[in-house]
């Protein structure tokens, strides 16, 4: 999102706080939402608005997981393999996956930049598994061919 | 014991669209808020609470209306803050009651932002709950708009604003201190207690930290009274509990029931046994926070107490099923696992101790381990038990204890000489 916009979207957020830096972690996601990853200028821009120490703002990027500091696929695919997930076959369904996208078992992008597997614990999904969220949309008792129609499906939405 | 003739909780279960407004209303939704109202005093909300034995259904079992009565009166601001950070690997309650019957929620959580006199609320859900939290979020617009939340509701003098707020990955946010330094905009680490968020909480303000399904608990509790409520459970832990059933299991998902029914109806009658007719190795009561429990035993009475007395806990009640093909040394590592990545690394016992415990089950299970490895898995276990800063490195240790309690042959099975 650009910068203007995401300043504008925050200032609702910010009235739901009598601290601003409670608003920190919306203003990244605000900041992240259009490129899936955080720049250096992003942090410093944050950072800014909300009057808070650069480096205050990089470890909060650096502790919570669901910030990037590196770009990924168009479209983020996070595979849970936690123990409930991996006793419905989880852990095997997704090196399927990552095998099929012809990426090494342990994940990473696609050449042409469509698609990032990855694994993640715990989404609270336990009794649909195999569960993947898909730009943190959830997707449940998934199949293989579920799984490839879906891939299908997101490349289409990718031409269009 | 009286079975459940309807849900309490997961009535979205029997009443279609209870999830909106209008349905929720026409089904006795809010009468508890108007009725304390209208009726009662903030004091005696605490009291019908207090007496119901309702304890937090987070995991910590604590009782509810205690929590509430912590709360000086006479502080000028305070806080509810209702935790929404279901990320306990096997648990997954909290997100089917927003889902479903998010009115029950937010009615439970004016009740106790009444009785403890906060004028404001924030809800504290998971970052991947984004689109889950829409829906929620639509659910206070309506409930705004039929002046059930804002400005003196339903004419009285009591105001509250309900506020939605987003972590962004990381279990230890579960842990409430550390949710309310996340919600303040810092890391989301554990504070030093005490002081309690009763006294000092979201800043510096007395604040009250609910589980989702803790508050859900509330307004039937308040409609219906104390007693109504105790006819469910046992005398000690009365009522009704969510349990999220995984893992080795015909028909996982949440089941509603009493507390104090035998095992066997959960596993055999809810969740229709292990898969093929196998039969069960252990299963974790609580999560990946588990004492396991060796076998099955089809009697054991699902209560606070009764789990305690089996050695374990009920927690969160999430039950993980493992049957007998689990390789139990690869079950617990996933665990462990898990707590090596959650850490927040605030303290040392627990930071280094899940790293080391990681990598003593990777020797484990790729055929390298050394010959004292179960020593040094418990002698880690030991170093951190009672050192760690919060509950989180504390967990991380019941797992590996107990299953090396319960099932050492299958450890030293992986030890040199003796032939995995």
């Amino acid at each position: 999102m650009a910068a203007q916009d995401w300043r504008q979207a925050l200032q609702t957020v910010l009235q739901k706080y009598p601290r601003k830096e409670s608003a920190v972690l919306e203003a990244l996601y605000l900041a992240q939402r259009d490129k899936n990853y955080l720049s250096d200028a992003d942090i410093r821009a944050v950072a800014e608005v909300l009057e808070m120490p650069v480096t205050e703002v990089e470890a909060l990027v650096g502790f919570y997981s669901l910030f990037r500091r590196q770009p990924t696929g168009k479209y983020l695919i996070q595979v849970c393999t936690d123990l409930p997930c991996a006793l419905r076959g989880a852990e095997a369904f997704y090196k399927r996956l990552c095998a099929r996208l012809g990426l090494p078992p342990e994940g990473g992008t696609t050449p042409d930049g469509l698609f990032t597997v990855e694994e993640v614990v715990c989404l609270a999904a336990c009794d649909r598994a195999p569960v993947a969220q898909i730009n943190l949309q959830y997707y449940e008792n998934l199949t293989d061919e579920a799984m490839d129609a879906l891939i299908a499906r997101l490349r289409e939405q990718a031409q269009e | 014991m009286v079975v459940l003739r309807e849900h309490i909780l997961l009535r979205h279960r029997d009443i279609p669209d209870i999830g909106s407004l209008e349905v929720y209303l026409a089904h006795g939704g809010y009468q508890a808020l108007a009725k304390a109202l209208r009726t009662l005093s903030p004091g005696q909300v605490i009291e019908l609470v207090k007496a119901s034995g309702l304890r937090g259904r987070g995991g910590a079992g604590f009782p509810t209306g205690l929590k509430w009565s912590f709360v000086p009166q006479d502080a000028p601001t305070k806080y509810v803050v209702v935790n929404a950070d279901e990320s306990e690997p096997g648990t997954f309650k909290d997100r089917e009651i927003i889902e479903g019957n998010p009115h029950q929620l937010l009615e439970g959580t004016a009740l106790c932002a009444y009785a403890i006199g906060a004028r404001v609320a924030y809800i504290y859900g998971r970052g991947e709950f984004r689109h889950l939290f829409a829906g929620l979020q639509r659910a206070i617009d309506e409930a705004y708009q039929a002046g059930w939340l804002g400005q003196n509701i339903q004419g009285s003098d009591f105001s509250l604003d309900v506020y939605l707020h987003l972590g962004a990955g990381a279990y230890i946010c579960g842990e409430e201190t550390a949710l309310l330094e996340s919600l303040e905009g810092k890391l989301g680490m554990p504070r030093a207690r005490p002081p309690f968020p009763a006294q000092v909480g979201l800043y510096g303000q007395p604040t009250v930290v609910n589980n989702v399904e803790t508050l859900a608990n509330v307004p039937p509790i308040v409609r219906h009274g104390p007693e109504w409520y105790r006819q469910f459970g046992t005398e000690r832990s009365p009522g009704v509990k969510i349990f999220c059933l995984s893992g080795c299991i015909t028909r996982p998902g949440n089941y509603e029931l009493p507390l104090g029914v035998p095992l066997r109806v959960l596993i055999e009658e809810c969740g229709g046994g292990a898969p093929d007719g196998r039969a069960i190795q252990a299963i974790l009561p609580s999560g990946a926070s588990s004492l396991l429990l060796p076998g099955y035993n089809p009697e054991l009475r699902l209560d606070y107490e009764s789990l305690q007395a089996a050695g374990a806990a009920l927690g969160s009640a999430s039950f993980v099923v493992l049957d007998e093909t689990v390789d139990i040394v690869w079950a617990v590592s996933k665990v462990i696992r898990f707590f090596e990545h959650e850490s927040c690394g605030k303290c040392t016992p627990c930071r280094e101790g899940t790293y080391w415990m990681v990598d003593v089950y990777r020797r484990l299970l790729e055929g390298r381990a050394w010959p004292d490895d179960v020593e040094l898995l418990l002698s880690i276990a030991d170093q951190m038990d009672g050192n760690c800063f919060c509950a989180l490195g504390e967990f991380a240790i019941c797992p590996v204890r107990s299953s090396i309690q319960h099932f050492r042959p299958a450890y030293e099975a992986r030890l040199p000489g003796r032939g995995a």
